[in-house]
C-alpha cells in the first residue's frame, strides 16, 4: 500500500467537505440537475435505474485488509450488504442514498480512500497489471508509477473539465496484463540498450461504441519526461477533441480524425515547450514514493512442489500463479461462483477475505480487472490451508481463465444505461459449463458481457464477446468472436477487436449458441495446446458463423424467406 | 446582476469607461494569434459558454506560462463556485461570476484545497518538487 501523507490525507478531507458543500446546494437548489451531475459524477456518483451508484476508487486495484473491511461495513451500513467489484478494479454500491454519500466519502477518508474521478469528464483511476510487484517477468513496480500518475491527475486544475472521461493504464511487466492497448493512453514500461527504464506510449485505444486500438505515438519516453509528455497528450485533446458530439468526444476519435502522424506532431510540438521543465520527473520522487509504499517481509524459502492431484490440483492450476519470489505464490479468489453475479462480494466475505489476506497475505489484496480478488503473496507452504478457508467461503472456484471466469457489466438490472441484462446470461452460461472437467478441457477462453455498447464488460476484447442490444424494445444479444485483450500470456495473439458473427438471439438461445461456437472449436483446434482465440485467428469467423447459423447458401435462403427461419 | 472578483475580493463592476484595449478570447481561438498584442492590451478575458467546456483552462495556462501575459486575465460567462480554485491555479485573477452564484461560497472556494499537486500558472514548481527540497 502507499501510504498517505499529511497532504495527501488533507487533499482527501478537503474533497469530502467540497462534496459535502455541493451536495447541500444541490438539495437547496442552487445548483441545476445538469451541473450537480458533472460536479458528483467525479466523485463516483450515479443516478441509476433504481437508486444513486456509488463507485469507490481503488487506486491502480491495490487494498489494505483495513480497507476491506472498512468497504465490507460501509456496504452493511448505507447499502445491501454486498459491492460490486468493477472491470476498473474499482468497488461499486448500487443502493446507497445520495444525502448520505458525504457521509461515505468521510468513512473513506479514515482509512485513505475516496471516489475522487471514478467517473465524469476527467482522468479515472489508473489501472494496471493485477500482478504488479510479483510477476517474474517484471521491468518496473507499475504501483510506483500509477501513484506518480494518480497524484499528477488528482484535482488537475487544467484538466478537470475535459471533453469526455479519460483512462490510463501502465503495464510494467514484459506481458501485458493491464490490456494498454484499449485505453485512452496506454504505458508499456520497456528499457532501452542502456538499462534506462521508459515507456512505449499508445493513444486513441477504447471500447465503447467506437472500439479501436491504440496506436502507439512513441516507442521510447524515457521516466523522467513521463508527466510533461502526459500534459502534452491532455493539453491537445482538452482544447481540440470534439465537444459538439458525446459519442464523438473521446480521444480516440481525435486521434482518428487528424490521423495518427499528425496528433503526434501536435503533441510533441506541444511538448517541446514543456519538456525539461519544472514537472519533469526527479529521481527523489520516485523513491520517496516508493518508500512509501509498504513492503512485504519475505521469509527465505525455496519453491515447493504444489500438488496437481484432485480438487486442490484444479485450483491450483488455474488460480495459483507463480511469484518472482521462491517460496511464494499469488492466489484468485474467484468471484465468479455460479449463481452470484460476476464481482459481486457480500459484506460478510469482504470481512472473511480481509481474514485472509491478513493470516496468507502480508494484509494486502489486488483487484484484477477481471473482476476477482487475488491475494498476492502467499507462502506456497500455506496454498492447502487456505484452498480449504477460501473453498468454505465459496471463493475457490477453480475456473480462471476459463469459460465460466466471466467479466459482465451489472446490465439492466441496475444501469439506467443497459439495453439488457448482464447477470442472467453471465449465470446461464455459468450453469450450462458449469462441469468442470468440461470446461479444463475447453481451455483458457474469455467471455465478456456487456449490457449495452458501452461496453463496461469489455466484450469487444473478449475470445467470446456478447453485447445486450435494444429491438424495438426487446432485449437481445450480440456476439463477437476473435477479441483478446492483450498479449498476456507471451506467444499467441496480441490485443484484438471481436468481429460481429451476425444477427443477434434471443437470451434464451445464447446458452446453445456458444455450445455451438465451443463444439466448432474443439473440432478444429490442432491440438489441446491451441486456446479459442487461437483458433479464431487460423481460421477465421466462417467455420463459427456455418455452425450457429448454417452454411451461406443456407443463410441466403433464409434471408429471402425469414418465415421459414 | 454577475459580480467581478479580483484577488479574491468583490470589486465594484463594471468601472467606468476603461482605458486600453480588452482581447476576448472564445475556446476554439488560438492564443498565438494575440500573442504580440499582449504587451498593450488593459485585459485579457476567456470565455466560459458552458458550465462543462475547460478549454479556457488551457489557454489561460498558456497566456501565462508561455507567451508572459501579466496584466489581468478574467474568466467570463459559465463562471460557477466550482470552477474558481482550477482557474485561479490556471492564472485567472479576475472571475465575473454568473448571474445567481452565492459570494460567500464563491470567495471560499479558493480555499478549497490547501495543495495542489501539478505544476501550475500559480505555482510553477510541483508539489513533489517542493517535497523533495
Amino acid at each position: 500500500m502507499y501510504l498517505y501523507d499529511e497532504i495527501d490525507q488533507r487533499m482527501v478531507d478537503e474533497r469530502v467537505a467540497q462534496f459535502r458543500g455541493q451536495t447541500r446546494r444541490f438539495l437547496e437548489g442552487k445548483l441545476s440537475e445538469d451541473e450537480f451531475r458533472a460536479l458528483r459524477l467525479r466523485n463516483g456518483l450515479y443516478i441509476q435505474r433504481y437508486a444513486p451508484m456509488l463507485r469507490i476508487a481503488i487506486p491502480y486495484g491495490l487494498l489494505s485488509s483495513r480497507q476491506l473491511r472498512k468497504l465490507a461495513s460501509i456496504a452493511r451500513k448505507y447499502d445491501r450488504d454486498y459491492g460490486h467489484f468493477s472491470t476498473r478494479q474499482n468497488l461499486q454500491l448500487n443502493w446507497p442514498k445520495l444525502e448520505e454519500v458525504p457521509d461515505i466519502l468521510a468513512e473513506l477518508a479514515t482509512v485513505e480512500m475516496h471516489a475522487i474521478q471514478t467517473s465524469g469528464n476527467c482522468i479515472r483511476n489508473i489501472t494496471t497489471d493485477h500482478f504488479a510487484g510479483v510477476a517474474a517477468d517484471e521491468i518496473v513496480d507499475s504501483f510506483v508509477w500509477c501513484e506518480l500518475i494518480r497524484q499528477w491527475s488528482t484535482f488537475h486544475p487544467e484538466f478537470s473539465y475535459l471533453p469526455r472521461k479519460f483512462k490510463i493504464a501502465v503495464n510494467g511487466a514484459v506481458h501485458d496484463r493491464a490490456a494498454v492497448a484499449v485505453h485512452d493512453i496506454g504505458l508499456h514500461a520497456v528499457k532501452d540498450e542502456n538499462g534506462e527504464v521508459g515507456f512505449k506510449v499508445l493513444v486513441g485505444g477504447g471500447l465503447g461504441r467506437t472500439p479501436i486500438i491504440g496506436t502507439e505515438i512513441r516507442s521510447f519516453l524515457p521516466w523522467r519526461h513521463l508527466l510533461t509528455y502526459l500534459d502534452a497528450i491532455l493539453r491537445v485533446y482538452n482544447r481540440y477533441g470534439r465537444r459538439d458530439n458525446i459519442h464523438k468526444a473521446r480521444i480516440k476519435i481525435l486521434v482518428k480524425e487528424r490521423g495518427a502522424a499528425k496528433f503526434r506532431e501536435e503533441v510533441e510540438a506541444e511538448w517541446a515547450h514543456l519538456k525539461d521543465g519544472p514537472a519533469t520527473v526527479i529521481e527523489q520522487e520516485l523513491s520517496r514514493i516508493a518508500s512509501r509504499f509498504t513492503r512485504p517481509e519475505y521469509e527465505t524459502l525455496s519453491n515447493q512442489k504444489i500438488s496437481q492431484e484432485g480438487p486442490f490440483g484444479a485450483w491450483a492450476k488455474r488460480n495459483v500463479h507463480s511469484h518472482k519470489v521462491p517460496g511464494y505464490a499469488a492466489v484468485t479468489l474467484s468471484l465468479k461462483k455460479t449463481g452470484v453475479p460476476p464481482g459481486d462480494a457480500s459484506s460478510d466475505q469482504m470481512n472473511a477475505i480481509a481474514d485472509l489476506a491478513e493470516r496468507y497475505s502480508f494484509g494486502e489484496l489486488r483487484v484484477s480487472h477481471e473482476q476477482n480478488l487475488i491475494l498476492a503473496d502467499v507462502r506456497q507452504g500455506d496454498l492447502a490451508a487456505l484452498w480449504r478457508e477460501a473453498r468454505d467461503l465459496g471463493l475457490a472456484t477453480p475456473n480462471i481463465g476459463l469459460l465460466t471466469n466471466i467479466i459482465a457489466c451489472p446490465g439492466g438490472d441496475f444501469c439506467s444505461l443497459a439495453n439488457a441484462k448482464s447477470i442472467p446470461v453471465a449465470q446461464a452460461l455459468q450453469e450450462r459449463f458449469d462441469d468442470l472437467d468440461y470446461q479444463h478441457d475447453i481451455g483458457e477462453l474469455d467471455l465478456n458481457i456487456s449490457g449495452c455498447m458501452n461496453a463496461c464488460g469489455h466484450h469487444h476484447v473478449g475470445h467470446i464477446g456478447i453485447l445486450g442490444v435494444d429491438k424495438s424494445g426487446e432485449e437481445w444479444y450480440q456476439i463477437e468472436i476473435g477479441g483478446n485483450q492483450g498479449n498476456t500470456h507471451g506467444g499467441g495473439p496480441g490485443a484484438s477487436l471481436g468481429k460481429v458473427l451476425g444477427p443477434s438471439f434471443a437470451r434464451a438461445e445464447v446458452p446453445d449458441v456458444v455450445q455451438k461456437l465451443i463444439e466448432i472449436y474443439l473440432v478444429k483446434r490442432d491440438s489441446e495446446a491451441e486456446r479459442f482465440i487461437e483458433v479464431v485467428h487460423r481460421i477465421g469467423i466462417e467455420p463459427f458463423k456455418t455452425a450457429v447459423y448454417g452454411n451461406p447458401d443456407q443463410r441466403a435462403a433464409r434471408r429471402r424467406e425469414p418465415a421459414l427461419a | 446582476m454577475a459580480t467581478l472578483i479580483k484577488e479574491r475580493r468583490v470589486v465594484a463592476n463594471p468601472p467606468s469607461p476603461e482605458a486600453g484595449e480588452v482581447i476576448r478570447l472564445e475556446p476554439q481561438d488560438d492564443p498565438a494569434a494575440v500573442a504580440a498584442r499582449l504587451p498593450n492590451v488593459s485585459r485579457v478575458e476567456i470565455n466560459f459558454p458552458k458550465f462543462g467546456d475547460g478549454r479556457g483552462f488551457s489557454i489561460a495556462r498558456l497566456l501565462r506560462e508561455r507567451y508572459g501575459y501579466k496584466g489581468e486575465l478574467r474568466a467570463v460567462g459559465e463562471v460557477a463556485r466550482d470552477h474558481l480554485y482550477y482557474m485561479e491555479k490556471c492564472g485567472f485573477d479576475a472571475f465575473l461570476l454568473r448571474d445567481g452564484e452565492d459570494l460567500d461560497e464563491a470567495l471560499a472556494a479558493f480555499g478549497d484545497f490547501s495543495e495542489t499537486y501539478q505544476a501550475t500558472a500559480a505555482q510553477p514548481v510541483p508539489l513533489f518538487r517542493r517535497r523533495a527540497s
